[in-house]
């Protein structure tokens, strides 16, 4: 079967989705309101609350919901056949994503453009508020543990990245100098910055870089651990504007130059699928496709991380109510587009079922490198462009997208330590450099932990990851479903999906919770007992708000006495 | 298409470009000149705090400057009310 029926049917599959459901969410569920003052005009201040094009903020809100992890996903799920993985992809984006980035905008925007964690304690209670920041403190612990793995890997595996991938971030420093030191416009430095970039690219197939096994004692991919945690302790204690700013907005232009130029090489190309659409022949080890698929497809089918960027800065930016609509259901839409490409390249870009079988010959095997490889050769047959170029090209942005997070994690990460230190009145924690220390070390903890002296069985951790992300999911459509109640509206759009993802959670849980214990992996055991209380306590807490709730309902409307 | 419109696209492509640039970053980037803004202010007023800086002497002129930002400042430091006796302003 050619990839262009997945790519089309997927595409308008998304397309019903926005022109009708969010349509049918916007008007009956969430009842937007044009004329409602958000807080972008009721509050703004020129910083954090500004009235911004809904075209410019869905852009850089997709460019901060997509990144990696969408690509690695579907890239893993695949194993299953590409069956299952697209099925997920399609109607998570459609039914749970959509709905769940549109309602925590609306939610907040509702709420003075307060964040889910502020309206967990409001809605919900003060001991979910405690349970959501433990659940962030883990996603970030854990997404800076396996990007920093599978960035490694890809240094590995393909040594002409490192060369561009490292000079991106000289090229980045440079932009953001300009810019503010320099008052230089925009445009001219990112345009020869991006150009400058590839050319590298083009440079980098003729000087592969690979560090030698042994130096201290340590596997080449224990090095690249190392140094990736030294580079994102140093970058995120940088001023924003010096390198995040550029990189991210480097990395933006990446990911629609990514985007277009897969879509377009599929169209052209039209790669035939080689993958089985149900992988009756799985490898020894592979894990149950329920529930084992709706946790390791989080982003790209539904993220609770997309909840935090949706009421932490959208909310604040969005200039009408109706705007949330396009924004956050079109912005999952985008970020479905992304992880559909990711399971073409992964399943079409091979030339034959027994090369496909090679790669993915264990769980996690196939990964980012199935992607770089398949996705190249769809590139490359496609577009003409050189295969070695496009395999550098392809490993660079999926290294760039995995990078940017992790320096965004664990300054994420030493903002949550600092204000651990506030409340619990420990001084040293409020420091920077001492906050940032404890991020870095807990990571380095869990990527040594999980994988080994060499870090190389990082990428084991990835399930975990996304009954993480999938619980705080949970969480944000714990907090719709329960504005909903109190505003007498139809519940079930939200509370299906909660549902569902509550119980194919604690069921991945279970499930890893037997085979960590059977494995004698106590570490990730550990783990897996921590994310399972917490996960058993949301869907408590679920219950008890819900009764709680009703029970208000019924009073308001019971016989006056 | 006439050069005019040429330009007019081109300056609508760089204010998004320039916007998608900055939003994202505009509070971060503005809290960070607002701290340093409150150190300076620490400077030119540290002296009728009874700290004692050398370089009162040439910042004095700045005062009746920052004395407009001197309310937000104090309070915005936790301060309800004007710390310096002498130097009321609310």
């Amino acid at each position: 079967m050619s990839a262009i029926y997945l790519a089309v049917i997927g595409l308008a599959a998304f397309a019903i989705g926005y022109f009708f459901y969010s349509k049918f969410i916007a008007e009956r569920i969430y009842r937007l309101d044009p004329d409602f003052q958000t807080p972008s005009h009721a509050m703004e201040d020129g910083v954090d609350y500004v009235p911004t094009n809904k075209f410019v903020l869905w852009g850089h809100h997709f460019t901060s919901v997509a990144g990696a992890a969408p690509i690695i996903g579907p890239a893993i799920a695949v194993i299953w056949g590409w069956a299952p993985a697209f099925l997920w992809v399609v109607f998570g984006t459609i039914f749970f994503a959509g709905m769940h980035d549109f309602g925590a905008i609306w939610a907040s925007v509702r709420n003075k453009a307060r964040s889910i964690g502020a309206l967990t304690e409001d809605v919900v209670g003060h001991r979910a508020r405690s349970l959501f920041m433990i659940v962030i403190f883990l996603l970030l612990l854990m997404v800076n543990a396996v990007f920093a793995t599978a960035i490694a890997k890809l240094f590995i595996n393909f040594p002409s990245s490192v060369f561009p991938a490292w000079s991106a971030i000289a090229v980045a420093v440079v932009i953001g100098y300009l810019i503010y030191r320099k008052g230089v416009g925009l445009l001219w430095p990112s345009i020869i910055g991006v150009v400058i970039l590839y050319v590298n690219v083009y440079l980098g197939d003729s000087m592969p870089i690979s560090l030698s096994d042994g130096t201290f004692g340590l596997a080449a991919n224990a090095q690249w651990i190392l140094l990736l945690f030294f580079y994102a302790a140093i970058a995120s204690l940088l001023p924003v504007w010096l390198l995040l700013q550029p990189r991210d907005y480097i990395n933006g232009l990446q990911l629609f130059v990514g985007l277009g130029l897969m879509y377009c090489a599929v169209i052209f190309l039209s790669p035939t699928v080689v993958a089985p659409a149900f992988n009756e022949n799985v490898p020894d080890g592979t894990p149950p496709l329920i529930p084992l698929l709706f946790v390791t497809i989080a982003c790209g089918a539904v993220s609770g991380f997309h909840g935090l960027v949706s009421s932490g800065t959208t909310s604040k930016q969005l200039a009408k109510e109706t705007d949330a609509r396009f924004v956050g259901y079109f912005g999952a839409v985008g970020e479905g587009a992304l992880a559909l490409a990711a399971i073409i390249a992964t399943t079409a870009g091979f030339a034959t079922l027994a090369e496909w079988e090679g790669l993915y010959n264990k769980f996690g095997g196939g990964s980012l490198t199935a992607f770089v490889n398949g996705g190249a050769n769809i590139v490359h047959g496609g577009l003409g462009l050189p295969l070695d170029f496009s395999t550098t090209l392809l490993t660079v942005m999926a290294i760039l997208f995995a990078g940017t997070t992790m320096d965004t994690g664990v300054r994420l990460q030493r903002y949550i330590i600092q204000e651990w230190g506030n409340i619990y009145s420990i001084p040293p924690l409020t420091n920077n450099y001492v906050s940032t220390f404890i991020a870095i070390a807990a990571c380095l903890g869990l990527a040594f932990g999980a994988g080994g002296a060499s870090g190389a069985g990082g990428l084991t951790i990835w399930p975990l990851f996304g009954t993480t992300n999938q619980l705080l999911a949970g969480l944000t459509l714990l907090v719709v479903s329960v504005m909903l109640v109190k505003l007498s509206r139809p519940v079930w759009y939200t509370l299906v999906p909660l549902t569902f993802l509550l119980s194919m959670t604690i069921l991945a849980l279970l499930f890893q919770l037997w085979e960590f214990y059977a494995q004698g992996k106590w570490f990730l055991l550990f783990l897996d007992i921590v994310i399972l209380v917490a996960a058993i306590l949301v869907a408590l807490e679920a219950v008890s708000a819900f009764m709680r709730e009703k029970a208000k309902a019924a009073q308001a409307s019971g016989p006056a006495v | 298409m006439s050069p005019s419109k040429i330009g007019g696209i081109w300056q609508t492509v760089q204010e998004l470009a320039t916007e998608f640039y900055t939003a994202p970053y505009r509070g971060t980037i503005a809290r960070a000149k607002r701290d340093e803004d409150d150190l300076f202010m620490l400077f030119i007023f540290s002296e009728m705090m009874g700290v004692p800086n050398p370089a009162t002497y040439y910042t004095l002129e700045l005062q009746p400057i920052l004395m407009e930002q001197f309310h937000e400042w104090h309070t915005r430091m936790g301060m309800e009310h004007s710390p310096l006796d002498h130097f009321k302003c609310c």
